[in-house]
This record gives structure tokens, sequence and C-alpha cells, in this order.
């Protein structure tokens, strides 16, 4: 009776065991992505046909429902690739590090998308395409740290050793993110008193609110499924790395 | 403590043996302000108007170029394996060698700050906020560097990697920074508030990705 | 199509750019999937197997 306490595992961590990982992720990716394509095609049919244009900023209003689900994305996506470094530090869960490992290029790809469809939006509305004001700076910075992160493990060998040690560098960029917000309002507000960033305030009505809504939804949907694929696909190159070094080792003349 | 002295001097001491880095760090922090006016113009006012930002930006580019040595010749040599199994705690090695660092990079170039002055053509008054200024900040950029030089240590190609992932942390140091100088107000406790907190924290950050590197 | 204003070309860019880069990130990722699985049917097909596929990796 005694012999099996030692090993009673909770249903998370037999979830997240990366052969678990795999059985109960396969099955999961078709229809994730088949929600994912339902709701880029309702959320774009909305976007830019079914909602009508601002009484303010007339059409380019639309550019806003692709913008402002990557600017969520890629604080989501650091939000993402925090709690995993939590999970490799605390718990040395060994399906932590993949997960930050994969979220990394996608988050840096929906922050780069972020400031591209921010200076396409800026251009008609400011009349430029970059304002060093407080978001946009804030952002690019997000992307030089995310960019940094990824440099990082493509420098490790051990992937291992890399994943411990970026989970460290991780959660000391997420305390840092809203110093260096803070930092960068202060700055602005030095520089540039009046703000120029009136538009897309709380007060959305309803016709902005739902194209809004479901494009957040599929990029979110989408984001999860890329991140699942892309964790699965890290597990299988891990196997097979292991395999080859197995095989070196145990092959003569090695 | 004494253990910390110890460490704190054997730095300060090899480093003097060397004395080529130490030299060739505040050649660099003088050089960006000689490159500077080729680069804007020698007007006068406009220089001295710019001065406080290129102090800065000499003396955020000169700490990067010097975050490589924090730990790379202690794991080279076999120092780092041996504070991780020392008597006293990782943490408190760390925070000794962080301040053998300030001593050895920022320290010289505070006292090189005057050269640039002149050069640059700043007033007094000006030149005794950048001296405040930097005494302030430059704490905070050594404490994330030594986290970014930790993270890097057990890397071979670590020494250009450590300053692109430390350089957007250290965007508040420069922006307070600057701002003490420029416009003061609360930006001077802003900066001394993140320089006692980063100095605080990076030992225990920069210790646990020490232990992490190589389990 | 749909008319968008004077903006148009602003708009279409950015739907553009955005919808060209999800592809490519979907693309890379049916492109590392197949390569992992490749990797791994290769070293199967040279003998080289997991001990027992249940375990952990």
């Amino acid at each position: 009776m005694s012999l099996d306490t030692t090993r009673k595992a909770n249903w998370f961590s037999r979830l997240a065991h990366p052969g678990a990982f795999m059985n109960w992720s396969g099955p999961m990716v078709w229809p994730l992505a088949g929600i994912t394509a339902v709701l880029f095609v309702v959320g774009v049919w909305f976007a830019l046909y079914a909602s009508p244009p601002d009484y303010q900023m007339g059409d380019t209003v639309r550019i806003m429902y692709v913008h402002v689900p990557n600017a969520w994305l890629a604080q989501f996506t650091y939000a993402v690739m925090a709690v995993a470094a939590l999970g490799t530090l605390v718990w040395r869960h060994p399906l932590a590090d993949v997960s930050a490992k994969a979220a990394a290029p996608l988050g840096a790809v929906f922050t780069a998308l972020a400031l591209f469809t921010g200076a396409l939006w800026g251009r008609p509305t400011w009349g430029t395409f970059w304002e060093w004001d407080g978001r946009m700076t804030s952002t690019l910075i997000l992307l030089l740290l995310y960019l940094g992160i990824i440099a990082l493990w493509r420098a490790f060998d051990d992937q291992l050793r890399a994943g411990r040690v970026i989970a460290v560098f991780t959660l000391v960029g997420a305390v840092n993110i809203p110093i260096v917000k803070f930092s960068v309002d202060w700055w602005h507000t030095l520089h540039q008193p009046a703000s120029v960033f009136v538009a897309g305030g709380p007060r959305m009505p309803g016709s902005i609110l739902t194209p809004l809504l479901i494009m957040t939804l599929a990029f979110t949907f989408l984001f999860l499924t890329l991140h699942i694929v892309s964790m699965r696909t890290e597990i299988l190159n891990r196997r097979a790395d292991s395999l080859e070094r197995q095989h070196a080792a145990r092959s003569p003349g090695a | 403590m004494a253990a910390l002295i110890a460490i704190l001097l054997r730095d300060i001491r090899l480093a003097t043996r060397r004395g080529g880095e130490m030299l060739t760090l505040v050649l660099f922090f003088v050089m960006i302000g000689v490159i500077v006016p080729f680069a804007i113009g020698p007007d006068r006012e406009t220089l001295a108007r710019l001065a406080p930002g290129i102090v800065w930006i000499a003396a955020f580019l000169s700490m990067l170029l010097g975050l490589d040595r924090i730990f790379r010749a202690d794991d080279e040599d076999g120092s780092l394996l041996a504070f991780r199994h020392a008597a006293i705690p990782l943490e408190m090695i760390v925070l000794a060698k962080l301040v053998a660092h300030f001593a050895l990079t920022a320290l010289p170039l505070i006292v090189a700050t005057p050269v640039l002055a002149i050069l640059l053509g700043m007033e007094m008054g000006p030149f005794l906020a950048t001296l405040v200024s930097l005494l302030i900040g430059t704490p905070a950029l050594v404490a994330f560097g030594t986290i970014g030089a930790a993270v890097t240590v057990s890397l071979r190609r670590g020494g250009l990697i450590a300053p692109v992932l430390i350089l957007p942390l250290c965007i508040p140091v420069l922006i307070f920074g600057v701002g003490t100088i420029t416009v003061g107000g609360p930006a001077p406790l802003f900066l001394a508030a993140l320089a006692l907190v980063s100095v605080a924290a990076a030992p225990f950050c920069a210790a646990l990705a020490l232990r992490l590197a190589d389990d | 199509m749909i008319e968008l204003g004077q903006h148009a070309a602003f708009i279409v860019w950015a739907y553009l750019g955005v919808f060209i880069a999800m592809g490519t990130l979907i693309g890379l990722a049916i492109l590392g999937d197949r390569r992992a699985r490749g990797r791994l049917a290769d070293l199967e097909a040279r003998g080289i197997r997991r001990r027992s596929s249940g375990d952990s990796a």
C-alpha cells in the first residue's frame, strides 16, 4: 500500500508530461485550426464589410481590427512566457521550457505586426508613421526584448540549461516591462504634454466592438494553435536529438 | 563580511594589475564625446544642449562594453565553480563583484566626465547635475549588466549577446538619468529608486542564473 | 470590391502585411512539424527507436 505514495502525480503534472501532452494535444490541433479559420472568416467579413466607417476616423478604423489583436497578443505572449518561466524555475517542469521557447518567435511576430499596423494607422490619423508615444515606444522595447530572448535561445547548445537561464531572464524582463512603460510615459509627457491618443477610448460603439472582439478571438485562437503545433515540433525535435546522441554514443568509433 | 571585502579587493587588484582594460574603457567613453561633434557640427549651443544626452549615451555604451568581464575570467580559471561551493552564499559574492565592477568601470568614467564636459561646452550647473546623475544611475546599469553577464556566462559567444539583452531593460535608467540633468523634478528620485531596487535584486537574479547555468 | 475611402492603400497594406505574416507563421509551423516527423521517421528507418514510446522524452 505504501509503495505508490511516492509517485502520486496530480492531474496537472500528468497532463503536462511531454508524452501525455503529445497524446492529448495531437487531436486538438485540427479542431483548433478549424475554429481559428471560421473566426477569421467571420471576423474579416465584419471588419471589412459588415461594419460602418467610424464617424471620426472614417475607414481607417478598419486597421484597428488587426492592430488591437496583435497588440494584445504581443503582451499576452509575454505573459505566457513568464508563466512558463515560473513553471521552469519553481516546478522544473519539462514542458514549461518547450512552451517558453515556442512562444518567443510568435510573440516577436505579433509585436512587430502591432508596430507595423500601428504605423499604418498613425500615418492617416496623426500624419506620421512613427510617433514616440508611450504605447508605441514601449511596444518597440518589448520587441527588442523578444528578439534578445530568441537570440539567447539560439546561442545555447544545451537546451535544458538554456531553458532555466532564459527563464530567469524572462522574469527579470517581466518585472521590468511596467517600469519601462512608466518611464517611457513620463518621458513622453515631458516632451509632448498634449495626448495624441484620443481615439479608441473606452466609449466605443457596438459596431466597432463586434469586429474587434471577433478578430481578437481569432488571433488568440491562431496563437493557441501555432503555439501547440510548435511545442509539438520542439518535443519531436528533442526526441530526435536525444536519439541521435544515444546512437552516436553507442556506435563504434565514437 | 571579511570574505566579501577580500573578493572585492581581489577583483580590484586583478584589474589594476592588467590595467589596460580600465584605460581602454575610459578612452572609449571620451572618444564618443570626441566623435559626436564631427557628426553634428561644432556649434557650441547645439553641443551644450545635447551634452547631457551624449554623456549618458557614452556612459551607457562603455558600460555595455565592459559587461563581459564581470564573470568571464572567473569562469575561465574556475574561480566561479569555487564561489558556487564556497561557505558564503553566492548572492553575497555576486554583490561583492557588482561593487567591484562599479568601482572599476563606472567610477573611472565619472572621473573622466570633466573632459567630456569641457569638450562639449557644458556649463557648471548641468555638469554637476551630470556628475550626480551618473553617480546615482551607473549602479543600476552595473546591476542590470551583472544579470546579463550571469545569464550569458556559459556561452562562448556571450560577449555580444549580453549588451543586446540588457539594453531594453536599461532604457528607464537612461530616461531618468538624462531627466535628472535636464528637468530635475522627480527624476533623481526615480533614478535612485531604480538603482536601489536593481542593486538589491541583481545579486539574487544573477546568482540564480549562475547556479542554473551549470547544474 | 468594397469602398475604403481615401486611405484605402493604408488599410489594404495593413491587412496584407498581417495576413502575409500569419501565412508565413502557419507555413513555418507546418514545415517545422513535417521536418521533425521526417527526422524521427528517418531515425526509425535506420533502426534507431525509443525504447518505450510511452516514456518521457
